[in-house]
């Protein structure tokens, strides 16, 4: 009642209801690989606001403090402010520990969600006209996001994050020409400067996060114009968007996953220890910890940087140190190649038509091997990071390990690569439904087969298609239409009423382009549920044993009527 | 107003039971959160709480979403992006419309020519991000604080004499006064004479080196020493360093030797460097060797 007062309330002032009937009534594709962007987005808000808690302890400063606290092995010692804050923030502030891990691991949580989330978003084509505009909107998020999680890395000016900065700084110095100027232009001075941590602090906490929320403003907005992609299906087509709607069922499920990540996030936080700057001890320029690896997000180039050989080239005279190359050339052709690929795929695929139903990944096995070898690639630089940690598990001599990998990280994702452009190949070209399904027939014919066309069953005429139709009818003043595939025992309602029959007609027109529109008396039956269908088959089946009684009885009745006068009229 | 609203959907049995019991447990986590940290804060425990919190909730929206409501079964119609050629037109006609500025090509051009030098302006200001001092980068990252005349002392400022190396051990040295700089750490090593393979490049007092203590890699501390072989160790990417042989990289990405500090003993009896690093510490940059 209060809602529904409320709601007219505003819609007096606003004029909402022409926007809210068609928000509502939004049309959300039902598989869980949608989600993936959500889990990103709802880890940035927990990030966002336990970062800010932080904030209130938190002294970005380099000026020497005396920690004084419950930690006993520190208490009395003078470290930075930055150092000594983080320290008290997780002994001796009430629930500071919980906040801080909590914040650290939904910061792995939130670059590992967009990875897996660009990852779906690749293999199935998802980014191909027209939402290349979005790809590049959320490439661009993840390098915030992992700067991001660097710059809040650092902050706390620990051993190992100093080990880390230190590193990064190494790498940008090893730019030609400009590297030195660029890094004391960021640090400004050298490395450790007093101006840093004020700087990283303002860059975490204020700079990337502004950038970083409204490009997700950016991104949701165009994925709220564009409209969802969906996978093929029975009724789904280029021109449409089939699944559940945003009030009631995404509102509640969005809302629950929402919640689950916060659940989790939170069980993390307090059960698994993160990040223990404690017993790293204060950054010190002459200290090391051993074995020092950073957060897994940045491990890929820590990886690297351990893989690539000692080679230094001269140009002109002048030194371009070994980090340049696995640290700012792998890294620059990483994310070029990401920005690059959509468009790199439309000059090379000559496709240029817009896309709303996605692919299989099997569909393009050319895209299929690119993507599997640079994942392999960088899951091997990932491994690299720990090659110390792999040679003490295995008892191996560390050079060892590192002279295997720089072999495998080359030869294994072409390896992998060539193998999943294979299968998805033959997948493409056989009539295997699944990996499993693959017979050695489909794998020989694969080869040389002419390329099967793209099977769109939305672009056919609908009268080679039968049993489609579209099904209208009025409801007091308002229209409803739905999609009736009879063969396909598939009915999908319109997500929202129409305020006219053209309307509802028009509606369903885009949808089904070329469908046969019917207008009916009254509303169908409500979809199919479990329970309902076998309602239904039972009832089936009692009407057509009572049709059966019925024809008996009239038979019965006719003969009778026959037979003599009508005695027995059959009761309404 | 009264609008007729239409009854409720039936709900199937035992649905509102697990979602009223689920938002039960929600409370009862927010509860123990609240306590716990009343009585002191206990970072499992409200971990735990919160979670417990928030699965609640999150478990009893998911089967409202679920049993409550319709799943799947709707769709919404794709308006493509391709306008029609109609519109198209009346769009253009808007922007090449008589009075349109995009048509005043001069005045454009003289605009963005004053948007261009005010963008320039603007990068200016950048520059005060660089040091307050005015240092040069390439000399800051040259230079350290050795220089002739200045005594080795340990981290705690105290000077070293060579008897304070010990044989088998690197001993951390600084530059007095100067004890936090970042580039200047260095490390004392006593080694036999005998064993050089290359002289060290810094020469040595009886066997007594003193070396950088930053990785020539990426500037991390080579902090383990492998006292048999006379290798260092780098811990951050495993670069390898030999000592008899002027403290070349052996293995690992390293590519060049760590550099060497001249020093000799001083007229007090204390170790004193006799100049600078023989080359720049640390990393490398774009500089003429
Ligand atoms: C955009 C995504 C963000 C990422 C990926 C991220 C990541 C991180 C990481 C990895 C740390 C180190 C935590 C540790 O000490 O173990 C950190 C620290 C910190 N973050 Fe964030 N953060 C983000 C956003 C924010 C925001 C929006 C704020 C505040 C408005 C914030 C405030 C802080 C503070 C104050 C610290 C230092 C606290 C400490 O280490 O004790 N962060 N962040
Ligand atoms: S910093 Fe020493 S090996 Fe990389």
């Amino acid at each position: 009642m209060i809602v529904d007062r409320f709601a007219r309330a505003l819609d007096d002032r606003l004029r909402l209801s022409p926007v809210a009937r068609r928000a509502l009534a939004k049309v959300f594709p039902d598989h869980w690989s949608f989600m993936l962007g959500e889990i990103a987005l709802y880890s940035l808000v927990a990030l966002i606001l336990t970062g800010v808690y932080l904030t209130f302890f938190f002294e970005a400063s380099a000026a020497d403090r005396v920690y004084q606290g419950s930690y006993a092995p520190l208490d009395g010692s003078t470290t930075s402010a930055a150092y000594a804050s983080t320290v008290r923030l997780s002994w001796d502030v009430r629930a500071g520990l919980l906040i801080r891990q909590t914040h650290h691991w939904a910061a792995v949580v939130f670059v590992a969600a967009i990875v897996v989330h660009l990852i779906r978003i690749f293999f199935t084509g998802a980014f191909r006209k027209p939402r290349e505009l979005n790809w590049l909107v959320g490439v661009t998020m993840l390098t915030l996001a992992l700067a991001n999680g660097f710059t809040g890395y650092s902050m706390p000016d620990d051993l190992l994050s100093g080990l880390g900065l230190r590193i990064i700084v190494s790498v940008v110095e090893s730019i030609p020409v400009v590297g030195s100027w660029l890094a004391f232009l960021a640090l400004g001075g050298e490395f450790p400067s007093t101006e840093m941590i004020p700087r990283l602090f303002v860059t975490h906490v204020f700079l990337v996060p502004a950038v970083l929320v409204a490009l997700v403003a950016v991104h949701l907005a165009m994925v709220v114009r564009q409209k969802h992609s969906q996978f093929p299906g029975p009724g789904h087509t280029e021109h449409n968007v089939v699944g559940s709607r945003l009030w009631p069922s995404y509102t509640l499920r969005s809302l629950a996953l929402f919640l689950w990540v916060l659940a989790v996030l939170f069980a993390l936080g307090g059960l698994v220890q993160i990040n223990p700057v404690w017993l790293y001890g204060p950054f010190s320029p002459a200290q090391a910890t051993s074995p020092a690896q950073p957060d897994w997000y940045v491990a890929w180039g820590d990886g690297a940087l351990r893989l690539f050989p000692p080679w230094e080239v001269r140009i002109g005279g002048y030194r371009v140190p070994a980090p340049f190359v696995p640290g700012v050339v792998v890294g620059g052709v990483t994310f070029l190649a990401l920005y690059a690929w959509p468009f790199l795929e439309r000059i090379f695929g000559r496709d240029h038509r817009p896309h709303h139903l996605l692919d299989r990944p099997r569909d393009h096995p050319v895209r299929m091997g690119v993507g599997v070898a640079a994942l392999t690639f960088y899951g091997l630089l990932v491994v690299a990071a720990g090659d110390d940690i792999i040679a003490r598990l295995l008892g191996v001599p560390v050079y060892d390990v590192l002279s295997v990998l720089r072999v495998v990280v080359l030869v294994l994702p072409l390896l992998t690569g060539t193998l999943a452009f294979l299968l998805a190949r033959a997948l493409r070209r056989g009539d295997a439904a699944r990996l499993g399904d693959l017979t050695r027939a489909d794998l020989a014919t694969a080869h040389g087969a002419e390329r099967r066309p793209p099977e769109d069953a939305s672009e056919r005429p609908a009268r080679d298609r039968p049993g489609e139709r579209v099904e209208m009818w009025p409801e007091g003043d308002v229209w409803h239409w739905r999609y009736r595939d009879a063969p396909g025992g598939l009915a999908v309602a319109g997500n929202r009423a129409a305020s006219s029959e053209e309307e509802a007609a028009s509606a369903a027109r885009l949808a089904y382009p070329g469908v046969d529109r019917v207008v009916v008396p009254g509303p169908p039956l409500p979809a199919p549920g479990r329970l309902r269908t076998a309602l239904r088959r039972w009832s089936d089946r009692a009407l057509g044993v009572s049709l059966l009684v019925a024809a008996l009885r009239q038979r019965r009745d006719r003969r009778r009527r026959d037979d003599g006068p009508d005695t027995s009229a059959p009761d309404r | 107003m009264s609008r007729r609203r239409p009854p409720l959907a039936p709900a199937p049995p035992g649905v509102n039971r697990r979602i009223v019991l689920s938002f039960l447990a929600s409370a009862a986590g927010a509860v123990g959160f609240a306590v716990t940290y009343g009585l002191g804060g206990q970072t499992q425990w409200e971990g735990v709480c919160l979670a417990v919190a928030f699965a609640g909730l999150a478990t009893g929206l998911a089967i409202w979403g679920k049993r409550l409501v319709p799943v799947g079964g709707y769709v919404e119609e794709h308006e493509g992006f391709t306008p029609p050629p109609a519109e198209q037109a009346m769009t253009a006609a808007v922007l090449t419309a008589p009075d349109s500025p995009t048509r005043r090509r001069g005045l454009l051009g003289a605009l963005t020519l004053a948007l261009a030098a005010l963008g320039v302006a603007a990068l200016f200001p950048l520059r005060s991000l660089l040091p307050w001092d005015r240092t040069r980068p390439l000399g800051a990252l040259r230079h350290t604080p050795w220089r002739a005349g200045v005594r080795l002392v340990t981290s705690e400022g105290r000077p070293l004499r060579p008897s304070d190396i010990p044989p088998g051990t690197t001993v951390g040295v600084f530059p007095e006064g100067h004890v936090d700089a970042a580039d200047a750490p260095a490390f004392a090593v006593r080694l036999q004479p005998e064993r050089f393979t290359r002289p060290p490049a810094a020469g040595h007092l009886d066997g007594l080196v003193v070396h950088s203590l930053l990785c020539t890699h990426a500037g991390c501390p080579v902090r383990l020493y492998l006292d048999g072989t006379g290798r260092v160790l780098c811990p951050c990417h495993q670069s390898s360093f030999d000592l008899f042989a002027a403290a070349r990289p052996v293995a690992g990405p390293a590519a060049r030797p760590l550099p060497g500090l001249p020093i000799e003993v001083g007229p007090d009896g204390f170790l004193r460097a006799t100049g600078d690093f023989t080359r720049p510490p640390g990393a490398g940059f774009w500089s003429r060797p």
